[in-house]
Protein backbone atom coordinates (compact mmCIF):
# COMPACT_ATOMS: atom_id res chain seq x y z
CA UNK A 1 0.00 0.00 0.00
CA UNK A 2 1.22 3.47 -0.83
CA UNK A 3 2.30 5.52 2.15
CA UNK A 4 1.13 9.09 2.16
CA UNK A 5 3.79 11.53 3.15
CA UNK A 6 1.98 14.52 4.60
CA UNK A 7 4.97 16.83 4.68
CA UNK A 8 4.25 19.97 2.76
CA UNK A 9 7.11 19.87 0.30
CA UNK A 10 7.13 16.27 -0.78
CA UNK A 11 4.00 14.22 -1.01
CA UNK A 12 3.71 10.92 -2.69
CA UNK A 13 0.72 10.13 -4.77
CA UNK A 14 -1.00 7.05 -5.95
CA UNK A 15 -1.73 8.33 -9.41
CA UNK A 16 1.43 7.23 -11.14
CA UNK A 17 1.32 3.68 -9.78
CA UNK A 18 -2.28 2.55 -10.16
CA UNK A 19 -1.19 -0.81 -11.51
CA UNK A 20 -0.51 -1.60 -15.10
CA UNK A 21 -3.16 -0.93 -17.70
CA UNK A 22 -3.69 -4.66 -18.14
CA UNK A 23 -4.10 -5.12 -14.40
CA UNK A 24 -6.63 -2.30 -14.24
CA UNK A 25 -8.50 -3.68 -17.19
CA UNK A 26 -8.58 -7.10 -15.55
CA UNK A 27 -9.90 -5.66 -12.32
CA UNK A 28 -12.09 -3.19 -14.15
CA UNK A 29 -14.67 -2.52 -11.51
CA UNK A 30 -15.12 -0.26 -8.53
CA UNK A 31 -17.88 -1.33 -6.17
CA UNK A 32 -19.64 1.48 -4.36
CA UNK A 33 -20.44 -0.83 -1.46
CA UNK A 34 -16.73 -1.39 -0.86
CA UNK A 35 -16.04 2.35 -0.94
CA UNK A 36 -18.91 3.01 1.45
CA UNK A 37 -17.66 0.28 3.77
CA UNK A 38 -14.28 2.00 3.86
CA UNK A 39 -15.98 5.34 4.54
CA UNK A 40 -17.97 3.86 7.41
CA UNK A 41 -14.85 2.30 8.88
CA UNK A 42 -13.13 5.69 9.00
CA UNK A 43 -15.06 7.28 11.83
CA UNK A 44 -16.81 9.92 9.78
CA UNK A 45 -19.59 11.99 11.32
CA UNK A 46 -20.87 13.48 8.08
CA UNK A 47 -20.76 13.16 4.33
CA UNK A 48 -21.03 16.62 2.73
CA UNK A 49 -21.98 16.58 -0.90
CA UNK A 50 -23.01 18.34 -4.07
CA UNK A 51 -24.22 15.63 -6.48
CA UNK A 52 -21.84 14.32 -9.12
CA UNK A 53 -23.21 12.24 -11.97
CA UNK A 54 -20.10 10.03 -11.89
CA UNK A 55 -20.58 8.96 -8.25
CA UNK A 56 -24.35 9.43 -8.06
CA UNK A 57 -25.75 5.93 -8.42
CA UNK A 58 -22.75 4.09 -6.99
CA UNK A 59 -22.07 6.23 -3.92
CA UNK A 60 -24.38 9.15 -3.22
CA UNK A 61 -27.69 7.35 -3.72
CA UNK A 62 -26.85 4.48 -1.33
CA UNK A 63 -25.28 6.88 1.15
CA UNK A 64 -28.41 9.03 1.07
CA UNK A 65 -30.66 6.01 1.49
CA UNK A 66 -28.76 4.71 4.49
CA UNK A 67 -27.87 8.13 5.91
CA UNK A 68 -24.88 6.37 7.47
CA UNK A 69 -22.86 8.50 7.91
CA UNK A 70 -25.42 11.32 7.91
CA UNK A 71 -25.55 13.17 4.60
CA UNK A 72 -25.62 16.95 4.48
CA UNK A 73 -26.53 18.33 1.08
CA UNK A 74 -24.66 21.49 0.10
CA UNK A 75 -25.64 24.29 -2.22
CA UNK A 76 -22.04 24.71 -3.31
CA UNK A 77 -18.85 22.76 -2.74
CA UNK A 78 -16.80 25.39 -0.93
CA UNK A 79 -19.41 25.46 1.82
CA UNK A 80 -18.22 21.97 2.64
CA UNK A 81 -14.72 23.23 3.32
CA UNK A 82 -16.04 25.65 5.95
CA UNK A 83 -18.33 23.02 7.47
CA UNK A 84 -15.69 20.28 7.57
CA UNK A 85 -13.11 22.65 9.03
CA UNK A 86 -15.48 23.77 11.77
CA UNK A 87 -16.45 20.17 12.53
CA UNK A 88 -12.77 19.33 12.96
CA UNK A 89 -12.56 21.73 15.91
CA UNK A 90 -15.29 19.59 17.48
CA UNK A 91 -13.25 16.42 16.83
CA UNK A 92 -15.69 15.29 14.17
CA UNK A 93 -14.65 13.98 10.77
CA UNK A 94 -16.34 14.69 7.45
CA UNK A 95 -15.99 13.58 3.86
CA UNK A 96 -16.54 16.08 1.06
CA UNK A 97 -18.01 14.12 -1.87
CA UNK A 98 -17.97 16.28 -4.99
CA UNK A 99 -17.26 16.38 -8.71
CA UNK A 100 -13.97 17.70 -10.05
CA UNK A 101 -15.74 20.86 -11.18
CA UNK A 102 -16.56 21.64 -7.57
CA UNK A 103 -12.93 21.06 -6.65
CA UNK A 104 -11.90 23.65 -9.22
CA UNK A 105 -14.47 26.04 -7.80
CA UNK A 106 -13.18 25.58 -4.25
CA UNK A 107 -9.49 26.32 -4.65
CA UNK A 108 -9.56 29.65 -2.80
CA UNK A 109 -11.34 28.13 0.18
CA UNK A 110 -8.89 25.24 0.15
CA UNK A 111 -5.98 27.63 0.21
CA UNK A 112 -7.43 30.11 2.71
CA UNK A 113 -9.00 27.71 5.19
CA UNK A 114 -7.51 24.24 4.93
CA UNK A 115 -3.94 25.10 4.03
CA UNK A 116 -3.38 28.47 5.69
CA UNK A 117 -5.02 27.35 8.93
CA UNK A 118 -3.55 23.82 8.82
CA UNK A 119 -6.87 21.99 9.15
CA UNK A 120 -7.79 18.47 8.04
CA UNK A 121 -9.94 17.90 4.97
CA UNK A 122 -10.85 14.77 3.02
CA UNK A 123 -12.17 15.25 -0.48
CA UNK A 124 -13.59 12.42 -2.56
CA UNK A 125 -13.63 13.79 -6.09
CA UNK A 126 -15.47 12.17 -8.96
CA UNK A 127 -13.59 12.44 -12.26
CA UNK A 128 -16.61 12.63 -14.57
CA UNK A 129 -15.75 11.69 -18.12
CA UNK A 130 -12.39 10.20 -17.22
CA UNK A 131 -11.03 7.13 -18.99
CA UNK A 132 -10.25 4.79 -16.07
CA UNK A 133 -7.51 3.12 -18.08
CA UNK A 134 -5.49 6.34 -17.89
CA UNK A 135 -3.93 8.30 -15.08
CA UNK A 136 -5.96 11.45 -14.32
CA UNK A 137 -3.28 13.76 -15.72
CA UNK A 138 -3.61 11.93 -19.06
CA UNK A 139 -7.39 12.17 -19.13
CA UNK A 140 -9.08 13.10 -22.39
CA UNK A 141 -11.05 15.73 -20.49
CA UNK A 142 -9.26 18.99 -19.69
CA UNK A 143 -11.05 19.56 -16.39
CA UNK A 144 -9.88 16.15 -15.18
CA UNK A 145 -6.34 16.61 -16.53
CA UNK A 146 -6.00 19.76 -14.44
CA UNK A 147 -6.98 18.16 -11.15
CA UNK A 148 -3.69 16.55 -10.16
CA UNK A 149 -1.47 19.43 -11.31
CA UNK A 150 -3.58 21.76 -9.16
CA UNK A 151 -3.36 19.37 -6.21
CA UNK A 152 0.41 19.25 -6.75
CA UNK A 153 0.55 23.05 -6.77
CA UNK A 154 -1.44 23.12 -3.53
CA UNK A 155 0.83 20.40 -2.09
CA UNK A 156 -2.18 18.25 -1.31
CA UNK A 157 -1.56 14.49 -1.55
CA UNK A 158 -3.98 12.34 -3.49
CA UNK A 159 -4.82 8.77 -4.41
CA UNK A 160 -6.50 7.72 -7.62
CA UNK A 161 -9.08 5.02 -6.89
CA UNK A 162 -9.28 3.13 -10.17
CA UNK A 163 -10.87 -0.10 -8.98
CA UNK A 164 -11.55 -2.28 -5.97
CA UNK A 165 -7.86 -2.97 -5.45
CA UNK A 166 -7.42 0.68 -4.38
CA UNK A 167 -10.26 0.82 -1.87
CA UNK A 168 -7.82 -0.11 0.87
CA UNK A 169 -6.23 3.31 0.45
CA UNK A 170 -9.32 5.15 1.67
CA UNK A 171 -9.33 4.49 5.41
CA UNK A 172 -5.60 5.19 5.96
CA UNK A 173 -5.89 8.37 3.90
CA UNK A 174 -8.78 9.65 6.03
CA UNK A 175 -7.07 8.69 9.27
CA UNK A 176 -3.82 10.24 8.10
CA UNK A 177 -5.47 13.54 7.21
CA UNK A 178 -7.06 13.84 10.63
CA UNK A 179 -3.98 12.64 12.48
CA UNK A 180 -1.80 15.26 10.84
CA UNK A 181 -4.31 18.09 10.20
CA UNK A 182 -3.73 18.04 6.47
CA UNK A 183 -5.80 17.66 3.33
CA UNK A 184 -6.05 14.61 1.12
CA UNK A 185 -7.91 13.96 -2.13
CA UNK A 186 -9.35 10.59 -3.14
CA UNK A 187 -9.91 10.68 -6.87
CA UNK A 188 -12.70 8.39 -8.04
CA UNK A 189 -11.30 7.47 -11.44
CA UNK A 190 -13.91 4.89 -12.44
CA UNK A 191 -17.68 5.18 -12.18
CA UNK A 192 -18.60 3.08 -9.13
CA UNK A 193 -21.27 0.42 -9.44
CA UNK A 194 -23.51 -0.54 -6.57
CA UNK A 195 -23.30 -2.75 -4.64
CA UNK B 1 -29.98 52.85 11.63
CA UNK B 2 -27.71 51.36 14.28
CA UNK B 3 -24.24 52.81 14.72
CA UNK B 4 -21.71 50.05 14.19
CA UNK B 5 -20.12 50.24 17.64
CA UNK B 6 -23.52 50.52 19.35
CA UNK B 7 -24.65 47.33 17.67
CA UNK B 8 -21.66 45.35 18.86
CA UNK B 9 -21.81 46.79 22.39
CA UNK B 10 -25.47 45.88 22.75
CA UNK B 11 -24.91 42.43 21.34
CA UNK B 12 -21.88 41.80 23.55
CA UNK B 13 -23.94 42.47 26.67
CA UNK B 14 -26.29 39.63 25.73
CA UNK B 15 -23.67 37.00 24.97
CA UNK B 16 -22.99 34.12 27.32
CA UNK B 17 -20.56 31.29 26.70
CA UNK B 18 -21.63 31.24 23.08
CA UNK B 19 -19.53 30.48 20.05
CA UNK B 20 -19.38 33.76 18.14
CA UNK B 21 -18.18 34.03 14.55
CA UNK B 22 -17.29 37.48 13.29
CA UNK B 23 -15.51 38.94 10.27
CA UNK B 24 -13.05 41.72 9.55
CA UNK B 25 -13.96 44.94 11.42
CA UNK B 26 -16.48 43.18 13.63
CA UNK B 27 -13.91 40.53 14.55
CA UNK B 28 -11.34 43.16 15.50
CA UNK B 29 -13.87 45.18 17.49
CA UNK B 30 -15.35 42.14 19.20
CA UNK B 31 -11.89 41.02 20.31
CA UNK B 32 -11.73 44.20 22.36
CA UNK B 33 -15.36 44.30 23.46
CA UNK B 34 -15.77 40.63 24.30
CA UNK B 35 -12.49 38.80 24.70
CA UNK B 36 -13.53 35.14 24.95
CA UNK B 37 -11.95 31.84 23.96
CA UNK B 38 -15.06 30.88 21.99
CA UNK B 39 -14.67 33.81 19.61
CA UNK B 40 -14.06 32.32 16.16
CA UNK B 41 -12.55 34.68 13.64
CA UNK B 42 -10.68 32.32 11.31
CA UNK B 43 -13.28 32.00 8.58
CA UNK B 44 -10.51 32.34 6.00
CA UNK B 45 -12.42 32.83 2.79
CA UNK B 46 -15.05 35.52 2.36
CA UNK B 47 -18.53 34.04 2.06
CA UNK B 48 -18.00 31.08 4.36
CA UNK B 49 -19.09 32.50 7.72
CA UNK B 50 -22.43 30.68 7.74
CA UNK B 51 -20.74 27.45 6.65
CA UNK B 52 -18.26 27.57 9.52
CA UNK B 53 -21.17 28.36 11.83
CA UNK B 54 -23.14 25.42 10.52
CA UNK B 55 -20.24 23.05 11.12
CA UNK B 56 -19.83 24.30 14.68
CA UNK B 57 -23.56 24.14 15.34
CA UNK B 58 -23.70 20.53 14.15
CA UNK B 59 -20.51 19.61 15.95
CA UNK B 60 -21.57 21.19 19.24
CA UNK B 61 -25.36 21.08 19.47
CA UNK B 62 -25.07 21.95 23.17
CA UNK B 63 -23.61 25.39 22.40
CA UNK B 64 -25.37 28.38 20.86
CA UNK B 65 -23.56 29.48 17.69
CA UNK B 66 -23.94 33.09 16.64
CA UNK B 67 -22.71 34.11 13.19
CA UNK B 68 -22.19 37.84 12.70
CA UNK B 69 -22.16 37.86 8.92
CA UNK B 70 -21.60 40.70 6.47
CA UNK B 71 -24.06 41.49 3.71
CA UNK B 72 -21.28 41.41 1.11
CA UNK B 73 -20.07 38.14 2.56
CA UNK B 74 -23.52 36.58 2.48
CA UNK B 75 -24.01 37.67 -1.13
CA UNK B 76 -20.99 35.54 -2.02
CA UNK B 77 -22.75 32.44 -0.80
CA UNK B 78 -26.49 33.02 -0.81
CA UNK B 79 -26.99 29.30 -1.23
CA UNK B 80 -25.62 28.82 2.28
CA UNK B 81 -28.96 30.14 3.57
CA UNK B 82 -30.64 27.13 2.01
CA UNK B 83 -27.97 24.73 3.26
CA UNK B 84 -28.38 26.01 6.81
CA UNK B 85 -32.17 25.83 6.63
CA UNK B 86 -31.97 22.28 5.28
CA UNK B 87 -29.78 21.19 8.20
CA UNK B 88 -31.92 23.29 10.57
CA UNK B 89 -29.69 23.36 13.65
CA UNK B 90 -31.69 24.63 16.62
CA UNK B 91 -28.63 26.36 18.08
CA UNK B 92 -27.82 28.50 15.03
CA UNK B 93 -28.32 32.30 15.06
CA UNK B 94 -27.43 34.23 11.92
CA UNK B 95 -27.06 37.96 12.49
CA UNK B 96 -26.58 39.98 9.33
CA UNK B 97 -24.60 43.20 9.74
CA UNK B 98 -26.46 44.93 6.93
CA UNK B 99 -24.40 48.04 6.27
CA UNK B 100 -24.71 48.02 2.49
CA UNK B 101 -20.98 48.14 1.82
CA UNK B 102 -17.84 46.06 1.56
CA UNK B 103 -16.53 47.62 4.76
CA UNK B 104 -13.09 46.00 4.68
CA UNK B 105 -12.59 46.50 0.96
CA UNK B 106 -12.86 50.23 0.51
CA UNK B 107 -16.47 50.86 1.48
CA UNK B 108 -17.86 50.16 -1.98
CA UNK B 109 -21.61 49.53 -2.08
CA UNK B 110 -22.84 45.98 -2.38
CA UNK B 111 -24.95 45.16 -5.41
CA UNK B 112 -28.59 45.68 -4.57
CA UNK B 113 -27.80 47.96 -1.67
CA UNK B 114 -31.03 49.11 0.03
CA UNK B 115 -33.06 47.03 -2.41
CA UNK B 116 -32.17 43.43 -1.69
CA UNK B 117 -34.47 41.90 0.93
CA UNK B 118 -32.20 39.68 3.01
CA UNK B 119 -35.00 38.83 5.43
CA UNK B 120 -37.11 37.73 2.48
CA UNK B 121 -34.27 35.55 1.24
CA UNK B 122 -33.79 33.95 4.65
CA UNK B 123 -37.52 33.39 5.05
CA UNK B 124 -37.78 31.84 1.60
CA UNK B 125 -34.75 29.65 2.30
CA UNK B 126 -36.54 28.18 5.29
CA UNK B 127 -35.14 29.88 8.40
CA UNK B 128 -37.54 29.29 11.27
CA UNK B 129 -37.40 32.80 12.72
CA UNK B 130 -36.63 35.99 10.78
CA UNK B 131 -36.29 39.52 12.13
CA UNK B 132 -35.34 42.96 10.90
CA UNK B 133 -33.96 45.35 13.51
CA UNK B 134 -33.39 48.96 12.49
CA UNK B 135 -32.57 50.95 15.63
CA UNK B 136 -30.34 50.63 18.67
CA UNK B 137 -33.37 50.82 20.96
CA UNK B 138 -35.07 47.98 19.15
CA UNK B 139 -31.88 45.95 19.23
CA UNK B 140 -31.53 46.48 22.98
CA UNK B 141 -35.16 45.50 23.45
CA UNK B 142 -35.29 42.48 21.15
CA UNK B 143 -31.89 40.85 20.92
CA UNK B 144 -32.25 38.80 24.08
CA UNK B 145 -35.41 37.17 22.78
CA UNK B 146 -33.92 36.71 19.31
CA UNK B 147 -30.91 34.87 20.71
CA UNK B 148 -33.18 32.65 22.83
CA UNK B 149 -35.32 31.46 19.94
CA UNK B 150 -35.08 27.98 18.49
CA UNK B 151 -33.04 28.09 15.32
CA UNK B 152 -32.17 28.51 12.70
CA UNK B 153 -32.76 32.20 13.43
CA UNK B 154 -31.97 35.08 11.08
CA UNK B 155 -31.91 38.76 12.01
CA UNK B 156 -30.89 41.60 9.70
CA UNK B 157 -29.45 44.50 11.68
CA UNK B 158 -29.58 47.80 9.79
CA UNK B 159 -26.15 49.24 10.44
CA UNK B 160 -24.80 52.68 9.64
CA UNK B 161 -21.58 51.81 7.83
CA UNK B 162 -19.63 54.90 8.84
CA UNK B 163 -16.26 55.51 7.24
CA UNK B 164 -14.25 52.65 5.77
CA UNK B 165 -10.86 52.65 7.45
CA UNK B 166 -7.97 50.42 6.43
CA UNK B 167 -7.20 48.09 9.33
CA UNK B 168 -4.84 45.24 10.08
CA UNK B 169 -6.84 42.12 10.84
CA UNK B 170 -3.91 39.76 11.31
CA UNK B 171 -4.36 39.60 15.08
CA UNK B 172 -7.86 38.21 14.63
CA UNK B 173 -6.48 35.28 12.64
CA UNK B 174 -3.57 34.31 14.84
CA UNK B 175 -2.85 30.62 15.26
CA UNK B 176 -2.95 31.15 19.01
CA UNK B 177 -6.62 32.13 18.85
CA UNK B 178 -7.46 28.96 16.95
CA UNK B 179 -5.56 26.86 19.47
CA UNK B 180 -7.35 28.64 22.28
CA UNK B 181 -10.70 28.05 20.59
CA UNK B 182 -10.03 24.33 20.14
CA UNK B 183 -8.98 23.96 23.76
CA UNK B 184 -12.02 25.89 24.97
CA UNK B 185 -14.32 23.63 22.95
CA UNK B 186 -12.74 20.57 24.51
CA UNK B 187 -13.12 21.87 28.04
CA UNK B 188 -16.58 23.44 27.98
Amino acid sequence: MQTVDHTAKRHKTREEQPGSASQRKAAGVLHGAAVIEAIRASGLSYVLSVPDLFTSSGLLVPLAQSNDPPLLRLSREDEGIGIASALSYCDKRALLLIQYTGFHDSVNALRAVTLDYKLPLVMMIGLLGHDPEKAPRDSPRRGVRLVTPILDALEIPYHAIHDDSHVGLIKPAIEGAYATATAVALLIARKPVFP
Amino acid sequence: MIANQDGLKILARHLGDDIVIALYDNAADLMALRPHPLNYFSVGAMGLAASHGLGLALGRPDKRVIVIDGDGSLLMSLGSLVTVAEAAPKNFVHLLWENGVYQANGGHPIPGRARVDFCGLARAAGYHQVHSIATADALEREIGDVLAEEGPVFAALKIDAGPSVKRDFSATRAQGLRDQFRTALQTT
